[in-house]
């Protein structure tokens, strides 16, 4: 199990290797010179030199990357050309909403997905299954910004039980904060929803239609235990992998649906960092996000061992 | 992004006769007369009952739905009906070219990694690599760099698609290299490229089409999304995208703005998938299978 462990870990290194070459090379692959780019169209020649020696883009490339990675793995993810303040710092600063958002409408996902697709298994065929269906369908095809507007306009202008933008804080108390992330967390996880809900019936499905199943009925076990003891713990191993795979679909959500709804998070800064040609603070988040994508897969992959006894290694 | 999760997992060994053809499944239907009908409206968008997409009335600022302006007017008075239209075509452009571009590009890579060893090792591990990063982030990041316009916007797209084409050909490559006929085409002395051309490819189109589709509703998202958060294509187009950024700020006062053009993505989003399920329920032989049953 030590040694299970230890290699899924060791094995994350080299893809998160990759990520990096790719974060560092995204500035030397774009056309033309980085530091004209950076300065943006207004920017004088000394603006342009100033740039160039403040990232070392006068130095060799091997000895930028090398130098590059050293800061990052000292934690150093560089400095903001616009704010000047720490590209870590301004993470952080922006974390508790961004993480907030994506836990809640984790949550609400799983709360409402694992039902939803173990019913329409469990009635498969019916009107029930066709209708968890075609909402999967649908839900997966509304873009979150669409459907956030569509929620604003409906319970927060027209029904007035949710404020229409903002973010409050966990230290101005959780009725505040949880009444302005509803509607986000709402918005964000529909496409989520879909998405388990179809993995969880298939899932089921499949579970449902095996022989222990079958033995589990005709010793007469109540229908409910069958689905949970039976049916649904047998299905946990794949929903938990679509959820973590489901990961940089969230994160990539969480940007859009904090500009729907002005929240303060990674995602503004993210927007503002590309409008103001930030590259430093763009490419800290990028590695930072991606860094999250690989720590979950990683947490799912260990997790799948508790959910699957089959799996041992 | 979206495609993410919609990979297809083949396995061309199975393939049987008797299932639904795809011309005749429902979804496979309503989907591709929805998308015929976009495509159409984008070609035809200058007479569409359309004016200049650019055209400024000031006297008609705002105006609602309905009369003159069906789909109402934004804060210039431009008309919301012909921007929205013309719209239609940035979106299945870029959703038809970063489909063509991924799945060549996934096509070529999985091809060569199926077949050659050590380029496998090698590219699978770039793959994985470029799976990590959140697709839509990689495009913001590119694109900011690149400069905003339709060719980065098509290729920041893309790039993050690659990955799970090239692993689905690489999959079917690896099935079908095991296959007697493949072993004899080997035997009789059969070349590389003839190899995959005469008997992987035809293999691969199947779950080829269906990945395709979900590319191609996921870019469609994509580019919308990034015309919306100001990362994408330049905002004197109307883009679906653009015309709901622009709506942002109104959004109190003047709902039609955003409301219309997200209308017409999810419902574009919307046909592209159901055509990409029914594709997948006719052509997956598993599957059809099981509907059979």
């Amino acid at each position: 199990m030590f040694a299970f462990v230890l290699r899924r870990v060791l094995a994350t290194i080299p893809v998160m290797g990759i990520v990096a070459v790719f974060v560092f090379l995204l500035l030397h692959l774009s056309p033309g010179d980085p530091a004209t780019v950076i300065a943006g169209d207004y920017a004088s020649p000394e603006d342009i030199e100033r740039i160039r020696a403040r990232l070392g883009l006068d130095r060799p490339l091997h000895v930028q990357f090398a130098s590059w990675i050293g800061r990052i793995a000292q934690g150093d993810l560089g400095t903001s050309i616009f704010s000047n303040l720490p590209v870590s710092r301004l993470i952080a600063q922006r974390l508790e909403p961004t993480l907030s958002l994506a836990l809640l409408t984790l949550a609400f996902t799983v709360a409402v997905a694992v039902p939803l697709g173990t019913v329409a298994a469990w009635r498969a065929g019916t009107w029930i299954d066709r209708a968890v269906m075609a909402f999967a369908v649908v839900g997966f095809s509304v873009p979150v910004f669409v459907l956030g507007y569509i929620l604003i306009q409906v319970f927060a202008i027209g029904a007035g039980w949710f404020p229409v933008q903002g973010y409050a804080p966990l230290s101005e108390g959780v009725g505040p904060f949880l009444h302005r992330l509803i509607l986000p967390a709402l918005a964000l996880s529909a496409v989520y929803i879909a998405l388990i809900a179809r993995i969880a019936r298939a899932s089921v499905l499949e579970a449902l239609a095996e022989d222990h199943v079958r033995t589990a009925r005709a010793k007469g076990l109540p229908e409910r235990l069958v689905l949970l003891r039976h049916a649904l713990a047998n299905a946990a191993a794949p929903i938990v992998t679509v959820i973590g795979i489901g990961f940089s679909l969230l994160i990539g959500g969480v940007v859009v649906t904090e500009s729907v709804f002005n929240i303060p998070g990674l995602g503004r800064l993210t927007v503002d960092a590309v409008l103001r040609r930030d590259y430093p603070v763009i490419q800290g988040i990028v590695l930072v996000f991606s860094a999250a994508c690989v720590a979950v897969n990683l947490l799912v992959d260990l997790l799948y061992t508790a959910f699957d006894p089959r799996i041992r290694y | 992004m979206i495609s993410a999760f919609k990979t297809v997992a083949w396995d061309p060994a199975g393939r049987r006769a008797g299932a639904m053809r795809p011309g005749r499944h429902p979804g496979v239907l309503c989907g591709a007369a929805i998308v015929a009908a976009l495509a159409a409206a984008a070609v035809f968008a200058p007479w569409l009952w359309t004016g200049d997409p650019a055209a400024l009335d000031p006297a008609a600022r705002l105006a609602r739905p309905g009369g003159a302006h069906w789909f109402g007017t934004d804060m210039y008075g431009r008309d919301l009906w012909t921007r929205t239209i013309h719209g239609a075509r940035i979106s299945l452009i870029v959703g038809a070219c970063v489909t063509a571009l991924a799945v060549a590009a996934g096509l070529a890579i999985g091809l060569v990694a199926g077949y050659v060893r050590w380029i496998d090792a090698i590219a699978m591990r770039i793959m994985d690599g470029v799976m990590a990063i959140p697709g839509i982030l990689l495009a913001i990041a590119t694109i900011a760099l690149a400069g905003a316009n339709l060719a980065t916007v098509v290729a920041a797209i893309a790039v993050p698609e690659v990955p799970r084409v090239a692993r689905l050909v690489r999959g079917v490559v690896l099935s079908i290299r095991e296959e007697p006929y493949v072993e004899a085409a080997v035997a009789m002395g059969a070349r590389l490229p003839k190899l995959l051309l005469r008997h992987v490819l035809p293999n691969a189109v199947a779950p080829l089409a269906v990945q395709g589709t979900y590319v191609c509703a996921s870019a469609i998202v994509t580019e919308a999304l990034l015309s919306f958060l100001g990362a994408g294509i330049p905002p004197e187009r109307p883009t679906w995208g653009n015309i709901m950024a622009e709506g942002r700020a109104l959004f109190q006062v003047a709902p039609w703005i955003v409301f219309f053009p997200g209308l017409f993505l999810a419902l574009a989003v919307l046909a592209i998938n159901i055509l990409g399920d029914g594709l997948r329920d006719t052509l997956d032989p598993r599957i059809a299978r099981r509907l059979r049953a």
